[in-house]
């Protein structure tokens, strides 16, 4: 997918702008997930859930301390059971195997159930460009094909839209008269995807896990399609991250646990899918031929480094749920795959830095995203070490570093600070005048466009303190 | 009990009452409350934005300050918070100073923790006729775990009421340089505390940080609303309005 993550600040302008997104991110905010993984977690025993976190994350570091044996072995495995392993270094190499695979196969259709790496690799419009019709068959992921848009969110992608725009879409698309009750739509658009399911060729799906000692894919769903995506059509395509491989089957019922309560306070999901090879003999359904990409891009530069915390996430998607920005600009922002904290920390990693300056800065560091990740990934220790590398690497605006660096000199001269500081709380409070309130503070606009600037009360704590115990003495 | 106030930059600056605040409230407590007057910043700023350098410098600076002193109290979650769970990662590489900095961080308590797990203060000096909600400030709830120490406090108070809000322990969206460098997400995000503290219905908002405080106010009164008094809890406790 394109990269827009340089303008995140124009995208959160327009998107605090625009009052149908602004009433959709409400409704998320106040029903949305955080409050059902409050619930679960409630159910589940607060404490015994931290003690299961401690347990997803130490799950998550082994597999990755050894990921290139486990990849091996999930390789053997998966192959002694009839699938292919295929690997890509980037997205572009990912969509090429997928696009041989068509032509080996002759397929002209592909119904995909979620995979957040095809976003990545941009394989929907590889495979429109090649001829071969995608349909993505999550309910929310064909919303937002109609709507030529991308995902907002990683679990629930057409969270930023409304049910009058669905409404609007499907009315447009389906060429039926439109429907306004929920029911009734998502019927309508179970009867359209029936169509798809029957008449594919392929089926393309992500994979919320490898397991290294049976070779065998997971997928996590609530509708279902992602069952009938890799079992209807005689080929099966599995693409998704080499950082998901993990050791065993045991080692995935725990991490169930965690995801599902912690995306959408699920004690499981409705579905939860394993393959493993293709159809035997004597097997009612499956696929004829399965194969597994497992794709690279950009994951292991972050191995050994700074961000290697990231690879353990699960991508349930608690960070931005419980996140006060992605709340208030919603997923499009981000500019990328990735929105919220975890994109925050992904998208820099995997497009570079210097291309997503804005996104380590465009959090409070509240750290409500670090109390809830299944995975105690840290990411607020993430973005700060990225601000670090972008100071390192001179990144960051002449002014900000002017300014920063000038605060940090003053602070070490306790003299040259008490006079600096003296004079700004008088020439504040003088600004401040009768109202003690400042509507506009040059140099700070950022703060006082739609916010006074309460005045100090003049003087400083340490001149009122050494004038007091002069007094007193 | 001798106790090193660190002050804080922003209370230096904006609302030195807090300050004598606090010491009120630590002599109350008992302590001898020192002062050191070479005190500055906690090296929060630069910190969080990447200047690892000014901040481990501002570090040291402080561990030098108040290396003496038995406890070190400030006013504010976040610096303490600073303190207590950030200094150690700049001294990574200095087995010597790392060791200093962990044996006062230990040490180390944001003002109400302090006064509840520590000095054990009975009474408190303040009173408050009305109702007043509370605003769980980040760093201390989620650093520190500063969340039922302000409320037994306030508790104490003759004449105050305490009307939670809804998502209290939601962000204000002040963030430090955030609230400047991405201001109208910020002043989105403080609109939607300000919607929950009127909906609470109280007269005022009492919280434990100046950040929050002025993001708070500023935007209370920028949407209009000139009743609800934006206090910190070291006033109210105090009686220092």
């Amino acid at each position: 997918m394109q990269v827009h993550s340089m303008h995140f600040k124009a995208r959160a302008g327009s998107a605090l702008g625009d009052e149908v997104l602004q009433a959709n991110l409400r409704k998320f905010g106040a029903s949305g997930f955080a409050l059902s993984r409050a619930k679960a977690v409630e159910a589940y025993g607060a404490a015994e859930f931290e003690r299961l976190r401690t347990a997803g994350a130490a799950i998550r570091d082994r597999a990755l301390a050894t990921l290139d044996a486990y990849i091996e072995r999930f390789e053997r495995e998966a192959t002694r059971r009839g699938a292919t392993v295929l690997f890509a270094e980037t997205g572009a190499e990912a969509c090429d195997l997928v696009l041989e695979i068509c032509r080996r196969h002759g397929v002209k259709k592909a119904i995909k159930s979620k995979s957040m790496l095809s976003e990545e690799a941009g394989l929907n419009e590889a495979l429109a460009a090649a001829g071969v019709e995608p349909v993505e068959t999550d309910l929310g992921e064909y919303i937002i094909q109609l709507a030529g848009e991308a995902p907002s969110h990683i679990i629930a992608p057409a969270v930023h839209k409304s049910k009058d725009e669905v409404a609007d879409l499907f009315a447009a698309h389906h060429h039926q008269p439109r429907k306004t009750d929920i029911g009734e739509m998502t019927r309508e658009a179970r009867a359209v995807l029936r169509g798809h399911f029957m008449s594919a060729d392929l089926g393309i799906s992500g994979g919320n896990f490898l397991i290294a000692e049976t070779g065998s894919g997971l997928v996590v769903t609530n509708e279902g399609n992602g069952r009938m995506v890799t079992t209807l059509p005689h080929v099966h395509v599995c693409i998704t991250g080499i950082e998901k491989v993990i050791p065993t089957l045991e080692d995935f019922a725990a991490l169930l646990r965690l995801l599902t309560r912690s995306a959408t306070g699920q004690p499981i999901s409705n579905y939860v899918s394993v393959f493993t090879g293709p159809r035997r003999a004597g097997d009612r359904d499956g696929p004829e031929h399965m194969y597994f990409i497992l794709v690279d891009a950009g994951r292991t530069n972050l191995v050994g480094g700074d961000m290697q915390e990231m690879l353990r996430c699960i991508r349930c998607g608690a960070c931005m749920n419980h996140c006060p920005v992605y709340k208030t600009v919603g997923g499009h922002a981000y500019g990328w795959v990735y929105p919220g904290p975890m994109g925050a920390v992904l998208t820099p990693s995997y497009v570079g830095l210097e291309n997503a300056l804005d996104l380590p800065h465009a959090a409070t560091l509240c750290n409500q995203c670090g109390v809830v990740c299944p995975v105690r990934i840290p990411l607020p220790e993430l973005l700060r070490k990225l601000r670090e590398q972008q100071v390192e690497r001179r990144l960051r605006p002449k002014t900000e570093m002017v300014a920063l660096r000038m605060w940090g000199w003053v602070a070490q001269r306790p003299r040259l600070y008490a006079l600096a500081t003296r004079w700004a709380a008088r020439f504040l409070s003088v600004l401040g005048g009768g109202t003690r309130r400042i509507r506009r503070l040059p140099g700070a606009s950022g703060w006082t466009r739609e916010r006074d600037f309460p005045a100090p009360q003049g003087a400083t704590f340490r001149d009122l303190y050494r004038k007091a115990r002069a007094s007193a003495d | 009990m001798r106790v090193g106030l660190f002050v804080t930059c922003l209370v230096d600056l904006m609302r030195p009452s807090i300050g004598f605040a606090a010491i009120k409230l630590l002599e109350a407590a008992g302590c001898e409350v020192h002062v050191p007057p070479t005190q500055t910043c906690c090296g929060q700023p630069g910190y969080n934005s990447g200047d690892r350098a000014s901040a481990r410098a501002l570090a040291a600076k402080v561990l030098d300050e108040f290396d003496d002193c038995e406890y070190v109290v400030a006013p504010s979650g976040s610096c303490a918070g600073m303190i207590r769970t950030h200094y150690p990662d700049l001294f990574r590489d200095d087995a010597y100073t790392l060791g200093r900095i962990e044996r006062l961080c230990a040490r180390v308590y944001e003002l109400t923790d302090f006064l509840v797990n520590v000095a054990g203060l009975a009474a408190v000096p303040g009173r408050h006729a009305g109702t007043v909600t509370y605003h769980d400030s980040c760093s201390g709830l989620r650093e520190l775990g500063v969340k039922r120490q302000p409320r037994a406090l306030l508790g104490r108070v003759p004449g105050l009421e305490l009307k939670e809000m809804d998502e209290c322990e939601q962000c204000c969206g002040f963030g430090g340089t955030f609230a400047v460098k991405f201001g109208d997400v910020s002043a989105a995000i403080a609109d939607r505390k300000c919607a929950a503290i009127e909906a609470s219905g109280a007269g005022a908002v009492v919280l434990g940080d100046l950040g929050c405080m002025l993001n708070i106010e500023g935007r209370l009164r920028r949407r209009g609303n000139e009743t609800v008094k934006v206090l910190h809890v070291a006033e109210v406790l105090a009686g220092v309005l």
